[in-house]
This record gives structure tokens, sequence and C-alpha cells, in this order.
């Protein structure tokens, strides 16, 4: 089979959500537009490569799913849903902005009656234009299950009974909240080791990227969407240096900072340094300027601790999140030293939310190790390593744990 | 988050289940593809295989040049992995439950077996960034 090129491909996956949303306007389905539309992104896939693109590659899709849709309400099955449907056609069409589709969809593929997991796989395909058996992939699961997880988030948004317009008011605020959240997870997800059997896995970064670039045109002065964008990208430079070629871990403190990626740094610190400006900060904005700390010290020593301490500090005071306070323990220990990082750590096992969670027991080791106690230090990265749900950062901990036994040991 | 449940029969129970009466095996059986087919529709089976008998598994070794050396297994060994799913879910009360049902499995008069269904994560947590 021959497959397309980049460029057609980009195009493609730029047209998926306007023409789901002129599909689902006209036809008031979400769940059966949403199923044609993607048949018609494999359609395309199969004849573009063969036939050319054609003149109008929008046009060309929407015929096709408008197609699909047709064979649909006519089939036996569908009756019942054709009626409603027709019933339906008196009501005036709403004006087509194929701008706001995109953005009417994620809030719809947000929508709270859904789990992370269901969002996350109904995004990448009625946004992202990813095909089930890519995100199945993506994920590690069989393309059913992942077409079984689709199906079902679609029967919630139906059974919710939202309607295909967008939200006003305080719920598109609280709903941009959850867009933001479902691509955080997705960029989360792919920001993973670049080698071993996860490589694929790399893309969904890359998408998570796309999807927020798309916010972030649509709307512009929105200072978290930026932020978010902007996270990512000082997040992602980083991406080459943040393995070993054995998909190993390396710390921030050890990568090598000639390999992160300046193009995206150099636009990430633009956008947060805009956001920030306009004076209506958040999370997102936060945590993206404490990656720009992190991206512009040219050597691990140069890291300003004591803005990174100012921020988290900011941070803190905004969300009740033990793994900001985490975090902020981290940054004390470096600025004031080990022993009032630890002294902090008391507070999180008091708060109790994250116990039992590796993260807890790796900073401990972390700080206990730079205070020079080393046996208490071996014996929390072993914690850890017990902990962890990830293999790369299991053979970190476990390699930190011996490396620290050595020199205890000689 | 996924995570592996691994059944294990008592080496009786295993062989027992061919003396049990036919509608037993039948009901059994129908139990444990009645619950794939559920997981399948609820988007949460990543994979689910059943293992031959015990009694053609044998136990490899390398030998002195890295070749397979086999034995058979041991009369002693009273537990022996008889299947797994693996699922993926939201939370691990999610993967309790789903092996809470595989355990009520029903044995002979349609009693429940409660076998003992070890649960365990799978490594696929994404990696975080270490200062």
């Amino acid at each position: 089979m021959i497959a397309l090129d980049a460029s057609a491909e980009h195009l493609l996956r730029e047209l998926a959500p306007q023409v789901l949303g002129v599909v689902v306007r006209r036809y008031r389905d979400f769940a059966a537009a949403e199923d044609a539309v993607q048949e018609a992104l494999v359609a395309a896939a199969l004849q573009w490569p063969r036939e050319g693109i054609p003149g109008n590659p929008r046009a060309w899709l929407i015929q096709v799913a408008n197609r699909r849709m047709t064979d649909f309400l006519r089939s036996e099955l569908a009756r019942r849903r054709r009626e409603a449907a027709v019933a339906q056609e008196a009501v005036a069409p709403g004006v087509e902005n194929e701008e706001d589709d995109t953005l009417v969809l994620l809030y719809m593929c947000c929508h709270p009656a859904l789990t992370p997991s269901s969002t996350v796989a109904l995004t990448l395909r009625a946004v992202g234009g990813l095909t089930t058996a890519e995100i199945a992939s993506a994920f590690l699961v069989p393309e059913a299950t992942m077409a079984q997880r689709i199906s079902r988030a679609k029967q919630s948004i139906k059974t919710s009974g939202v309607p295909f317009q967008m939200p006003t008011g305080q719920e598109r605020a609280e709903r941009l909240r959850s867009v933001l959240h479902a691509l955080y997870l997705i960029f989360n997800e792919g920001y993973t080791s670049s080698a071993g059997p996860h490589l694929h896995r790399c893309e969904l970064s890359v998408e998570a990227i796309r999807l927020t670039r798309l916010v972030h045109q649509r709307l512009p002065d929105d200072p978290e969407v930026a932020g978010l964008l902007a996270l990512m990208l000082l997040t992602d430079a980083r991406r080459a240096a943040r393995s070993g070629p054995d998909g190993e871990l390396i710390p921030l403190t050890k990568q090598d900072r000639t390999r992160w990626d300046q193009g995206q740094i150099a636009e990430g610190v633009a956008l947060i340094s805009a956001a920030l400006s306009r004076g209506s900060i958040g999370a997102y904005q936060l945590q993206a300027a404490i990656a720009a700390v992190h991206d512009e010290a040219p050597r691990a020593e140069d890291t300003d601790w004591p803005q990174i301490l100012a921020l988290y500090d900011l941070l803190r005071r905004m969300a009740d999140n033990p793994m900001v306070m985490l975090n902020h323990a981290v940054a004390v220990a470096m600025v004031h030293g080990p022993a009032a990082g630890l002294e902090l750590l008391k507070a999180l096992d008091a708060d109790g939310r994250l116990a039992g969670h590796h993260r807890l027991d790796a900073v401990r080791a972390h700080l206990l190790e730079l205070a020079g106690d080393h046996q208490a230090a071996i014996a929390h990265y072993q914690i850890a390593a017990g902990r962890t749900t990830s293999i790369p950062e299991r053979n970190y901990l476990t390699t930190q744990a011996a490396r620290l036994r050595e020199c205890t040991e000689s | 988050m996924k995570y592996i449940l691994m059944m294990s029969h008592r080496k009786s129970q295993t062989e027992g289940i061919a003396t049990w009466p036919h509608k037993d095996i039948q009901a059994h059986i129908a139990f444990m593809m009645g619950l794939n087919k559920d997981l399948r529709a609820s988007g949460e089976l990543v994979s689910a295989e059943g293992l031959a008998f015990p009694d053609q598994a044998v136990l490899v070794r390398a030998g002195k040049n890295g070749e397979p050396v086999t034995d058979g297994v041991f009369p002693e060994t009273k537990e022996f992995l008889a299947g797994y799913w693996i699922v993926d879910v939201e939370s691990p009360e999610q993967a309790y439950a789903i092996a809470a049902r595989a355990s009520a499995a029903p044995g002979p008069g349609g009693a429940p077996l409660n076998m003992a269904i070890e649960v365990r994560q799978v490594m696929s947590g994404p990696p975080e960034e270490f200062v």
C-alpha cells in the first residue's frame, strides 16, 4: 500500500475536526457522524496516494462522510434515528464556523461524564483524526478494545444529551480546564523513554502539542492555553537528552544539554513570557515558567534555584496539590540545604495523600543522599524502586541504590 | 493502568474438572466466555489466555553450552498458573472487582470456586523526570 506523505497526512489531520463539525451540524448525531468521518479519513488515506490529493480536499472528505451518513440513515437498523434526524432538520442549521468547530468538538470529547481514558481516546480520534488502530497501538491495547472504549464514550455523550454547541459562561471555563487537562494527559503519556518498546508513544506528545497549538490558535489571548503549550514545548525540548541509548533514564542534572532542542525552548520561552505579562497567572503558566528556568541554564549548576523556589511558592498557594508540595520541597533543599527539604517532607507524610507513592520515597532518598545519610538514602531508593510503575524509572532507582552502596562500602 | 490477573489452580482442581458433571463444566466455560465478552465490550481487555494443563508443562534451564535442558514438572508443586487476564482499567479497585468476579466462577454443582487470583500491576506508567 502506498502511504500518504507527511504533508498530506498533516492536511488530513488538520481537516478532520473541521469536516466532523460540518457533518455533526448537518445530521445532529455525533456518534454516527464521527464514524462517518473516520471512514472518510480511511478512504482518503487509501485513495489519495493513488489518485492524488483532490482539488478541494475538505469538500471531498465532507462528501464522502455525507455519503456514509446517508447509507447509515437508510439502513434498516437506523430507521428510528432517521426519523429523529428528519424531525430535527426543521431546526435552522447553525452557522458553520470551522475554527469554532474544533473547539466545540474538544469541549464535547472532554465532557465530565467520561473517564480520563475515554476522553483521551475520543479526543485523539474525533479531533486528532487518528485511526482507532493508531490510538490502540499508542496505548498498547488491542484495536477491538480501543474501538469499544471509543464507542462507549460516544454512547455516554449521547446519553448525557450534551448538544453540539459552544458551552457558555462558567461552563465554558470549566470545560476548557477539562480540555487542557486531557491534552496534558496525552502529552504525559507520550513523554516517555524514546527507546525500546515504547518508541511510538512519543507520537502522543507530538500530537498533544499539535492539538494544544490548535486551541492556542483559536484562543490566543487565554494565558493558560499559552502556558500549557509552553510547558509542553519546554519539556519536550529535553526529550532527546532524557534517555540513554538503551532507554535508561537520565536525570535533569546529568543530561547533555547540547541535545536540548533550542528552537522549541525559544518558542516556549517567548510564549510563556508573553502569557505572564498579561497578568492572569495560572498553574500551567507557573509550571512552564519553572521548565523555562531549567531550560535556560547552560549547566545544571547554573540553575536559578531561588527563582524556581519562588515559582513553586506561588504554585503551592494556587493549588492544594501534594505533588507540588513535593517539588517545592526539592527546590527548598536546593536553596536552603537538604535538611530544610527533608523537614518539609514530614508535612507530606502527615498529609497522607502521597502515602505509598514512589515519588515521595525517591525525593526523600535524593535529599538523604545530599545530606550524606547514605544508608537511609539506599533504603528509600529501594522502596521507591519497588513502588514505581515504570520500568526505566525502576531501573534508575535500583541503580542509584547500588551506586550508593558501592561508594559506601569502598 | 494495566493489571495482570493470574488465576492459579490447585493441581487437584485442574485434574478434577474432568470429573465434574457435564452441565457444570459447561456452566464454568460459559461463565469464563461471558466474562471475557464483557471485558471486551467494556474496552478493558488487553489479553486473556488459558494455559494447557500442567501435566504438559516442562521446566527449562540453560545447559553448559546454553542448550535447553528440560525437566518434568515436580509432583510436589501444588499450585499451577491456569490462565491470566491483562486488563486496562482506571483504578486498582476496578482490577480487584474483575478478579473477584473471575474468582467466583462456578464449580461442581454451580457453587463458586472462590479461586485465589493474584493481581499485579503491569509496569506501563510513563517515567517522570528526576532532578
